[in-house]
């Protein structure tokens, strides 16, 4: 069994379903990517199993846990972590504070963890007195999943992290992200630039109109020619 | 030498101390309602009414203790009565958010309806406030009123002008600074302050790490609840208690709390010094004060006074809609327009 | 709701309100009865005023007495009689001091125009100013001086220009229209509670003006003796329909004469609240009001349109301004006399603003209706506090401390209850008595 499967999950925002019987599923120390055209769902799957939408049919099991009726609050306590794309740290708080904050729900010593963290993201120890609104935007996606690795999650969800950031920033935070999972933590991402993610996916979601299009490793959907053809340019 | 002398006592006596007193109490006034705006977002208009019932309510207690003859020696008895006054006025906050303000923050409405909200509750304050007490002037400072005497001043420094420190000033000026260290502390070094300004920063975020909106906002009330009341009881210590007194104190309190930055509580202290020394400086008679320094043939003509002291208000008005106009978000960069 | 159970509602409500004055005609007295509801029609005129700010634009308009004793002071300048003495001792001299203002307002904007930003701008606008000012001063003093000590107990002011009373009620509606259309174009960009307050600001600062500038208004002295639009009670008593009637009616010739001038007064307000009324609901319905209502329901879009957005603002906020300040010129004429030190801004704002949300806001008849209402419950909830604090307490004695107590605070109470209105309608019926009647047919 895998340790997060997200189940023939059908649903949406309103009255219409943008998730039609999809499947998710992640290991521990996996790596897993979904990627697909716009409006495909992609981050609707994730919010889905994150609990931000509520799913007509399906469901969501963490460790073998049924966690389909639990709020995002409960399921961050449950070992989850999630990195929204947009808006994802506190811009007026210095990044240790950021990290702190991170850690709000847990009630002992997280000075540990925070090393960790600084030993992940060596440039968030340089510069942890600044606050997060002042650094560039690669340096804020670090603190951004710095501050979800906080309650030391069994699962990280990443909501585009490369969004809007150089191929360079991108490549070095495609390494954190390789780093993070060797700890053991379960990786689910959705990606826009698909071929880049695939590249260190373990196991790749191609979403189409809310259904799973393609599901394979990572490296077999770079070379699918269909995949090739549909989405990644040749 | 001594015409220099003379000249700065003057500025201390006029100047100096009443913008530092003044500025304090504006400083604590305008913390209430940018912590609440931090948080909740909209503009407490009734903030100033809050101020006059805190007030009134120590007031009572500190006249029920004169009368039972409790005194705190040189300091005012209403300082032991102020806890209590805090009490009952967070009290009173916290029932008017719960009745108030928490369905319309359900209805996820727009700030201008917590802003009328606010506006109604000011009036029921400020009903409350005269049926209570009346609508009259009411003293209630005991102890010893003075620290420096104008002749105890003459006697020791042997010069023409003669320095005035009233006990009321100093104790503004000390109790502010403890004020404003403590919340500082608070914001900067406790998990609990740290959420709160987090709430404030981005809350879906908060929300998602685990921090508790109610409570945010209960401390909020509660904060602002306690400002407001020291900033009443300081105020009305140094210049006298009436219900009208704390209606005039809010466009002051407002323009002192955008100036430094609608939100940021560092901006809320700023603004307040700014927006008092501003009314002191420009509205004092400097003829005196030139007197001193300037020969006689050069003294020019009048009380050399900017703006007549009628105009004191206005003052702090050009100077909101000067900074909403140049820098809305304030000098210390509150939250954005 | 819908057209047609609008139109029930809306008669419905009026007929009740109706209702209200025939009982304090009967219970208290007629003459008190009429003397409310012209009032109450000076208050929904006001209302209709600030409904077209708020109902057709969603401004927050908190200046509204600044615009109402600027209508008020019209009056006086337009209708009272010249000071003669006053305007040969220090008029001339006044008016180059305005004169210099407005010259150094208008270099200063030329220069902020004309010449790049940066710091010989900043000296240039600063040496203007500075200049300004001490130019401005050194006529303006000697003559406020001068002017002020011409008769100080009767006058001591300027006066007015001695023309017909009703042309100044004109001259107030433009002369507000004017201030606003000047701070309009200052703070209408700011956002909702940004402008609450500026315009808070700015009536506190006209306000001053009116009463510390006794040169101009003879300040915190009041003028009495406006003339009236309709004729004096004592003249009335002499005449003979009038004692006729009195005969007629088995009352009195004063008693008589008294009432017909409030009736005669009625009859002009409502003249006047009609004309407006149709001018309000027309451009309601017209295409300019349905583009005001959409720019006002859609945030983001009117974002969007920038500058179209303010201009339209703009013009409502001059309309609404002219309105209220109608309405101040026409509340001086009534009473009689101008008392700068009347106009407590916050508290008549407030009331006015109870009005609109109570009535409806943006329906023109929730505004008028809300006027009426409030006022007259404003006015009443001091003899009906005072009537049920004293049948509550009349088993206690006459001194008896809670007796005079709420005795006392029976006028204050109305503050409280104004309150608890303002906020269960924002609770419970947000819309007000009468809500918005959509614009779209069901």
């Amino acid at each position: 069994m895998s340790f997060l499967i997200g189940e023939n999950m059908t649903g949406g925002y309103g009255a219409t379903n943008i998730l039609n019987d999809c499947n998710i599923s992640v290991e521990k120390g996996e790596i897993a990517v979904i990627v697909g055209p716009n409006g495909a769902g992609k981050s609707t799957a994730m919010k889905a199993i994150f609990g931000m939408l509520n799913l007509r049919e399906g469901r969501v099991l963490f460790n073998d846990e049924d966690i389909t009726a639990l709020n995002p609050q409960d399921r961050v306590r449950k070992g989850m972590g999630f990195v929204p794309q947009t808006h994802n740290v506190f811009p007026t708080m210095t990044v240790e504070e950021n990290l702190e904050m991170g850690a709000f729900i847990r009630e002992d010593d997280f000075r540990h963890t925070m090393e960790q963290v600084y030993d992940l993201f060596p440039i968030l120890k340089q510069k942890r007195r600044q606050p997060a609104g002042e650094l560039s935007g690669g340096q804020r996606q670090q603190v951004a999943v710095g501050r979800a690795l906080m309650t030391q999650p069994q699962v990280l969800m990443l909501d585009e992290p490369t969004a809007g950031v150089s191929p360079i920033v991108m490549d070095e935070l495609f390494d954190r992200i390789i780093d993070v999972a060797h700890t053991g933590i379960a990786i689910l991402m959705v990606e826009q630039n698909a071929k880049q993610a695939l590249n260190i996916a373990d196991k790749g979601y191609v979403l189409v109109q809310g259904t799973n299009a393609y599901t394979d490793t990572g490296e077999a959907l770079l070379a699918n020619p269909e995949v090739r053809r549909t989405f990644l340019g040749g | 030498m001594e015409n220099i002398l003379n000249a700065f006592v003057l500025l201390a006596n006029f100047i100096i101390i009443p913008g530092a007193a003044y500025g304090s109490q504006l400083a604590l006034g305008a913390l209430g309602v940018t912590l609440i705006y931090a948080i909740l977002r909209f503009s407490n208009f009734a903030h100033g009414e809050t101020m006059a019932f805190g007030t009134m309510v120590t007031i009572l207690f500190t006249w029920w203790l004169q009368g039972l003859g409790v005194s705190l020696g040189p300091l005012p008895t209403a300082l032991l009565a102020l806890p209590l006054g805090i009490a009952v006025t967070i009290g009173l906050i916290l029932i008017c958010d719960r009745w108030v303000y928490r369905y319309h923050r359900g209805q996820r409405a727009k700030p201008v309806i917590f802003l009328i909200a606010s506006l109604g509750l000011m009036f029921i304050y400020n009903g409350l406030v005269r049926i209570i007490i009346g609508p009259g002037e009411q003293r209630f400072e005991d102890g010893q009123r003075f620290i420096i005497t104008v002749r105890e001043f003459r006697e020791w420094s042997g010069l023409t002008e003669g320095l005035m420190l009233r006990s009321s000033q100093a104790l503004t000026i000390v109790v502010t600074l403890i004020a404003v260290a403590a919340l500082f502390w608070f914001l900067e070094r406790t998990r609990t302050g740290k959420s709160m300004r987090a709430y404030s920063d981005n809350e879906d975020l908060a929300l998602l790490s685990g921090i508790k909106p109610e409570r945010v906002v209960l401390i909020a009330w509660v904060l602002a609840a306690t400002l407001a009341t020291l900033a009443g009881v300081l105020y009305g210590l140094d210049k006298g208690f009436s219900p009208i007194n704390y209606f005039h104190l809010l466009l002051p309190i407002f323009a002192a709390a955008i100036v430094g930055g609608l939100g940021s509580p560092l901006g809320a202290v700023a603004g307040g010094f700014i927006v008092a020394f501003s009314e002191v400086l420009l509205t004092y008679a400097y003829r005196r004060f030139l007197s001193y320094l300037l020969p006689e043939p050069w003294m020019p003509e009048g009380l050399v006074q900017f703006l007549s002291t009628n105009y004191k208000f206005a003052i702090s008005f050009v100077i909101l809609v000067l900074v909403l106009l140049i820098r809305p978000t304030g000098i210390f960069r509150g939250k954005t327009i | 709701m819908n057209a047609a159970t609008s139109k029930k509602q809306t008669l419905l409500l009026f007929t009740l309100m109706g209702l209200a004055f025939v009982v304090v005609g009967f219970v208290q007295s007629w003459s008190l009865s009429l003397t409310i509801f012209n009032y109450c029609l000076i208050a929904a005129i006001m209302a209709l005023g600030l409904n077209i700010q708020w109902g057709y634009a969603g401004l927050f308009n908190v200046g509204l007495m600044g615009f109402a004793a600027l209508g008020g002071m019209a009056v006086v300048l337009v209708a009272m009689p010249p000071v003669e003495e006053a305007w040969s001792a220090g008029g001339f001299s006044m008016l180059t001091a305005l004169l210099f203002v407005l010259a150094t307002v208008i270099a200063a904007i030329v220069v902020y125009n004309r010449l790049p930003k940066g710091r010989t701008r900043n000296l240039a606008i600063a040496a203007i100013l500075i200049i300004g000012y001490f130019l401005s001063r050194a006529w303006y003093e000697p003559a406020a001086r001068a002017i002020e000590s011409v008769n100080p107990a009767h006058t001591g002011y300027l006066g007015g220009l001695g023309l017909p009373v009703a042309l100044s009620w004109i001259v107030g509606a433009i002369l507000a229209g004017c201030a606003a259309w000047l701070i309009g174009k200052i703070t209408l960009g700011l956002r909702s509670d940004y402008l609450a307050i500026a315009t808070l600001g700015i009536a506190e600062i006209i306000l001053a003006i009116i009463k510390y500038e006794e040169w101009l208004t003879r300040g915190v002295k009041n003028v009495n003796g406006i003339p009236r639009p309709v004729p004096f009670e004592i003249d009335l008593q002499q005449t003979e329909w009038v004692r006729d009637l009195a005969v007629r009616l088995g009352s009195t010739a004063p008693e008589v004469a008294a009432l017909t001038v409030k009736v005669a007064y009625a009859g002009i307000l409502l003249s006047i609240l009609i004309v407006l009324m149709w001018f309000a609901q027309t451009a309601l319905n017209s295409p300019w009001g349905r583009m005001m209502r959409a720019i006002r329901d859609n945030e983001t879009a009117a974002s969007a349109m920038g500058k179209f957005v303010k201009g339209r603002h703009l013009q409502v906020f001059v309309l609404g301004s002219a309105i209220v300040g109608l309405a101040g010129a026409l509340l001086v004429t009534m009473d009689g006399q101008f008392t700068p030190g009347s106009y407590i801004p916050l508290r008549f704002t407030f009331l006015i603003w109870v009005m609109v949300i109570v009535g409806g806001s943006g329906n023109n008849y929730g505004a008028i209706l809300g006027g009426v209402l409030i006022w007259f419950f404003w006015v009443e909830a001091e003899p009906i506090g005072l009537w049920l604090a004293n049948t509550l307490t009349s088993g206690l004695a006459a001194d008896n401390v809670l007796r005079t107590q709420l005795v006392e605070g029976a006028a204050h109470m109305r503050l409280v209850v104004m309150g608890l209105v303002l906020l269960l309608t924002l609770r419970f019926r947000p819309k007000g008595l009468l809500p918005e009647v959509s614009a779209r047919r069901h």
